[in-house]
C-alpha cells in the first residue's frame, strides 16, 4: 500500500498523544510499517502540537510534509487552518469546532480569524467539522475529545469496527474503557 | 516480539537486552523518555541524579566496579558532563559504559542547536547514530560490545526524530554478562600527569583501530542504486533521503558517527558521479570528505539551522516538492504558554509590576519572558541565573542591587544553582535569589528530584531541606511566600531587594499539573460587575480572554487558583463552586 498520512494537531494538553498511540497500534494490527512522531516537553505547555502518523508497506521519513496529508485530526479550530496547507489536495479535515483563543489574541495583539470551516472549504479543502467538546462531556468527560475525533475518523477509514474496539481496548486504561467506548460511539454517529 | 516503540524506549530495551545493571540521568529534552522507560526493568538499578556530571560519574563507577552502565542526558548536558567525558576516554572502562545523549535541532525544547559530534570527535570516543527505533535498540547493545571490545566510553546520540518517534522494533530476551571483577590499577585509572601521559598514546591508538572497524562495520552501510547521485548521510537525514529518493540514487549510510572511515568513503565516492553529503547541524561529515581530498557538496545547498524533512531535501537536492492549500487570513501564533494555575505566573507578575530586571534559568518559567509578563531579562543554561545576578551586582553596585533578582527552580538550583549561591555567601553581593519551589522538575514532564523527598520510582528517598541549605551556606535571610498570594509576594520581594544582605526567597507551589494537586472550582465572570478594564489580562493566563468586551473564563481551563481575582477592582470575578 502507497503510505498513508495521517496529522493530529491541537493545543498542548489536549489528548492528542493517546490518540496517536491507538492510530499507531490500529495500523500496526493491520500488518502496515508505522511511523509516529510525538513532540515532548516545552511545545507540551499550550503551544501548538503537531502528531506525525504514517503507514504503509514500508516508512521512511518519520515527519509529515506540506502537501502530504491524506488526514488532518484538528482538536482545535485555528489548528485546523495553521496546518492546512500540509493536507493533499485531495485530503480530509476532521475538525472540533472548539476554539481557544493563543496568547498574542488574548493579549490583543492579533484576532481569531472568523468562518474558519467556511474558509477552508472555499480554499478547496473537505472539512467535516464536529463539536467534538459537547460529544466528549455527552460521553462523561471533557478529556474524551481526543476519542470523539478518533470514531469521527474511523468514518473514513476501510477497517472494520472490531480492529478500533480492539485498540481502544489495548490502549485505554480499563477504569476509563467504558467512557471512551461512548465516546468513540459519539463521535462515530454524529 | 515485533512492537510499535518510541525511539527513547528501544534505546531502553537496548539497554535492558545488553545487561545494563545501572542507569543514572538527568531528565532533559528530547532525552527523559530512555530512563523512564529503563525504570520499568526491575534488573535494571535507575536513577535521577542532581545533573549530567554526577550521573556519568555514577555510571563511571558502576562500570569500574564491573557492571555495564549507562548514563542519558540531552545535548546541552554533555556540556556539563563534558569534564568526566573528555578523561573517562583516557581511563577507558572496565564493564561496558554507554552516554546516551540527545541533539534538539530545530530546538523544538532547547536553549541552543549544538551538534553533540564535536564532543566525540574531541573526546575521542566512538559514536553510534541511529535512524530509527530498531537501530536505537540494536546500536544500544553494539554500544556495549564496542565499549568493552576496544576499552572506551560509547556515545549514542539520539536526536528529537528518532527518540520521539515510534516504529517498528523486534525486541530480543536479555543477556546477563558476568561481572567483571575490579582490579586495582592505579596506571590505567588514576589519571595525574604521569598516568595521563602514558594513557594519551593508548587513545590515538584506540582511535586507528576504531577507524579501521569503520571501514567494514555493518553500521556504516552502502545501499547502491542509480549512479548519478550519491550521498553520505546518517540518522534521521536518511530517512528523508530514502522518502524523497527512493532507490534512484546510491546511499552511503553511517551508523559510526566517530571516527569516520576513510576507504569507504573514498570507493564510494569513486562509484558515484556527483557526491553530496545530507547532515543536519554542522558539516562534520562534509568536512572530512573535503579533508580526503574528495569533491563533494553539502552546506552549500542544505542549511546548518533547525531540522530538515522531506520537501526541504526535494527543493535542494532536486526531487519533487509538495505544496499544499492555504487561507488568506493571517494565522496568529500560538506559542507555549505557562499553564492555568501556574504557581510561577503570580510571582512573575510581582517582579513585572515592580519593574525589577530578572536574570533566568532554564525550566518552564521561562515562559516568563513571553508577553504580557516579559518578566525575564536573561536565559543562558542551567545554574546561571544565580552566578550572573552577583556579577550583575558587584558590576552595577547598590543600584542594581535594590531590583535586580535571579529566578530558578528547585530542580535547576540542585542542578548547578548551589554553586553559584557559595559564590554569593562567599564573595558577598547584596543580591536575592528566588527559588520557584513547585516540588518538581516541571519541564520535562514531572521527574522527581533530591528536594521533592521521592525518587525515580516514586518511592519515599532523601529530601534536601532548602531553607536549611541556604542558612548552611551564610544566609541569615531565607523567606518562603506562596506565589498565589499576590499582596504578600510584593511584600517580601520589597524587603529582600532593600535589605543590606543577600537573601533567598523560596516562592513555593506545586505544580498545577501534579496528579496529588487538588484544584478549586473555576471561576466565572460576572459581566453586570466587570467594567472590561482589563486588569486581569496582565497575567497572561491563557483561561481569561475578552469576549464583548468583557471578562470570559474558560471553565475547562481554570484551576480556581484566584491570581487574576486578587487584580480585579470591582469584584467581578467568583466561584462557580463546582470543582474542576
Amino acid at each position: 500500500m502507497e503510505t498513508k498520512n495521517i496529522m493530529i494537531v491541537g493545543v498542548g494538553g489536549q489528548g492528542s498523544l493517546l490518540a496517536s498511540k491507538l492510530l499507531g497500534h490500529l495500523l500496526m494490527e493491520q500488518g502496515y510499517d508505522v511511523k509516529v512522531s510525538e513532540v515532548h516537553g516545552m511545545s507540551q505547555r499550550g503551544g501548538s502540537v503537531v502528531t506525525y502518523v504514517r503507514c504503509g508497506d514500508k516508512v521512511n521519513s518519520p515527519v509529515i510534509d506540506r502537501g502530504e496529508a491524506d488526514y488532518i485530526v484538528s482538536f482545535e479550530l485555528l489548528e485546523a487552518a495553521r496546518w492546512l496547507s500540509y493536507l493533499k489536495p485531495d485530503g480530509q479535515i476532521v475538525t472540533s469546532t472548539q476554539q481557544i483563543d493563543p496568547m498574542p489574541v488574548i493579549t490583543g495583539a492579533a484576532s481569531y480569524p472568523e468562518n474558519l470551516v467556511e474558509k477552508m472549504r472555499a480554499a478547496g479543502a473537505r472539512v467535516d467539522a464536529l463539536d467534538c467538546l459537547a460529544l466528549a462531556e455527552e460521553a462523561g468527560s471533557a478529556k474524551a475529545v481526543n476519542i470523539v475525533l478518533m470514531g469521527r475518523l474511523s468514518h473514513y477509514f476501510d477497517l472494520p469496527d472490531e480492529a478500533w474496539q480492539k485498540s481502544l481496548e489495548a490502549m485505554v486504561p480499563p477504569k476509563f474503557l467504558e467512557l471512551n467506548k461512548r465516546a468513540f460511539e459519539l463521535g462515530k454517529r454524529a | 516480539m515485533k512492537q510499535l516503540m518510541l525511539g527513547n524506549a528501544a534505546v531502553a530495551r537496548g539497554l535492558y537486552e545488553a545487561g545494563c545493571c545501572v542507569i543514572s540521568s538527568y531528565p532533559g529534552t528530547p532525552s527523559t523518555e530512555i530512563t523512564e522507560e529503563a525504570v520499568k526493568y526491575p534488573e535494571i538499578y535507575c536513577e535521577w541524579a542532581p545533573n549530567e556530571k554526577v550521573a556519568m560519574e555514577t555510571a563511571f563507577g558502576a562500570c569500574l566496579a564491573g557492571k555495564r552502565a549507562f548514563c542519558a542526558m540531552k545535548h546541552v548536558g554533555l556540556n556539563v558532563a563534558a569534564d568526566p567525558l573528555y578523561t573517562m576516554s583516557y581511563t577507558g572502562v572496565n564493564a561496558g559504559l554507554v552516554v546516551g545523549v540527545a541533539d534538539d535541532p530545530g530546538m523544538h525544547s532547547s536553549q541552543n542547536e549544538q551538534d553533540s559530534r564535536h564532543h566525540a570527535i574531541a573526546a575521542k570516543v566512538p559514536m553510534l547514530e541511529p535512524s530509527d527505533s530498531a537501530e536505537a535498540l540494536e546500536f544500544a547493545k553494539l554500544a556495549f560490545e564496542l565499549s568493552e571490545q576496544f576499552d572506551t566510553p560509547v556515545l549514542l546520540k539520539m536526536c528529537t526524530r528518532v527518540a520521539h518517534s515510534q516504529s517498528i522494533v523486534e525486541t530480543a530476551d536479555r543477556a546477563e554478562p558476568e561481572r567483571r571483577p575490579y582490579e586495582k590499577n592505579i596506571q590505567k585509572y588514576v589519571m595525574m600527569p604521569a598516568n595521563a601521559i602514558r594513557r594519551h598514546p593508548f587513545v590515538e591508538e584506540r582511535t586507528r583501530r576504531l577507524q579501521a572497524w569503520a571501514e567494514t562495520a555493518p553500521v556504516n552501510r552502502v545501499e547502491m542504486g542509480g549512479t548519478e547521485l550519491g550521498i553520505i548521510t546518517s540518522s534521521t537525514s536518511y530517512q528523508y533521503v530514502r522518502e524523497v529518493f527512493g532507490d534512484t540514487v546510491s546511499v552511503l549510510k553511517l551508523g559510526l558517527a566517530n571516527p569516520l572511515p576513510v576507504k569507504l568513503i573514498r570507493d564510494f565516492a569513486g562509484k558515484v558521479e556527483k557526491l553530496v553529503v545530507v547532515e543536519e547541524m554542522d558539516p562534520i561529515i562534509e568536512n572530512h570528505c573535503k579533508a580526503l581530498g574528495l569533491t563533494v557538496s553539502g552546506k552549500d545547498a542544505l542549511p546548518m539551522e533547525g531540522e530538515f524533512s522531506q520537501n526541504l531535501i526535494a527543493e535542494k537536492l532536486g526531487g519533487t516538492v509538495h505544496t499544499g492549500r492555504t487561507i488568506d487570513d493571517p494565522i496568529p501564533p500560538r506559542p507555549p504558554v505557562m499553564c492555568a494555575g501556574c504557581p510561577h505566573r503570580g510571582l512573575f507578575y510581582i517582579l513585572s509590576r515592580n519593574k525589577c530586571t530578572v536574570l533566568g534559568d532554564i525550566g518552564c518559567y521561562t515562559l516568563g519572558a513571553v508577553a504580557p509578563l516579559a518578566a525575564m531579562d536573561m536565559t543562558l543554561c542551567m545554574g546561571a541565573s544565580i552566578s550572573a545576578v552577583h556579577g550583575f551586582n558587584k558590576a552595577g553596585g547598590a543600584e542594581a542591587e535594590g531590583k535586580t533578582v535571579a529566578v530558578i527552580g528547585d530542580s535547576t538550583f540542585i542542578h548547578s544553582g548551589m554553586t553559584g549561591l557559595a559564590n554569593i555567601a562567599y564573595n558577598r553581593s547584596n543580591s536575592t535569589v528566588i527559588i520557584l519551589d513547585n516540588s518538581i522538575t516541571g519541564m520535562t514532564g514531572h521527574q522527581q528530584n533530591p528536594t521533592t523527598g521521592y525518587n525515580i520510582k516514586g518511592d519515599p528517598a532523601g529530601k534536601i531541606d532548602l531553607e536549611g541549605l541556604c542558612r548552611a551556606m551564610g544566609f541569615s535571610r531565607v523567606r518562603v511566600v506562596d506565589p498565589y498570594d499576590l499582596k504578600a509576594c510584593d511584600t517580601v520581594l520589597k524587603e529582600e531587594l532593600a535589605a543590606a544582605e543577600p537573601s533567598v526567597i523560596i516562592s513555593r507551589r506545586p505544580c498545577a499539573l501534579l496528579k496529588y494537586v487538588k484544584h478549586e472550582a473555576p471561576l466565572t465572570v460576572d459581566p453586570v460587575k466587570c467594567v472590561g478594564c482589563r486588569s486581569c489580562m496582565k497575567i497572561g493566563c491563557p483561561a481569561i480572554s475578552i469576549r464583548a468586551g468583557k471578562a470570559h473564563v474558560d471553565a475547562t481551563l481554570c484551576v480556581g487558583c484566584g491570581v487574576c481575582e486578587q487584580l480585579c477592582p470591582v469584584q467581578a470575578f467568583k466561584s462557580t463552586g463546582k470543582e474542576g
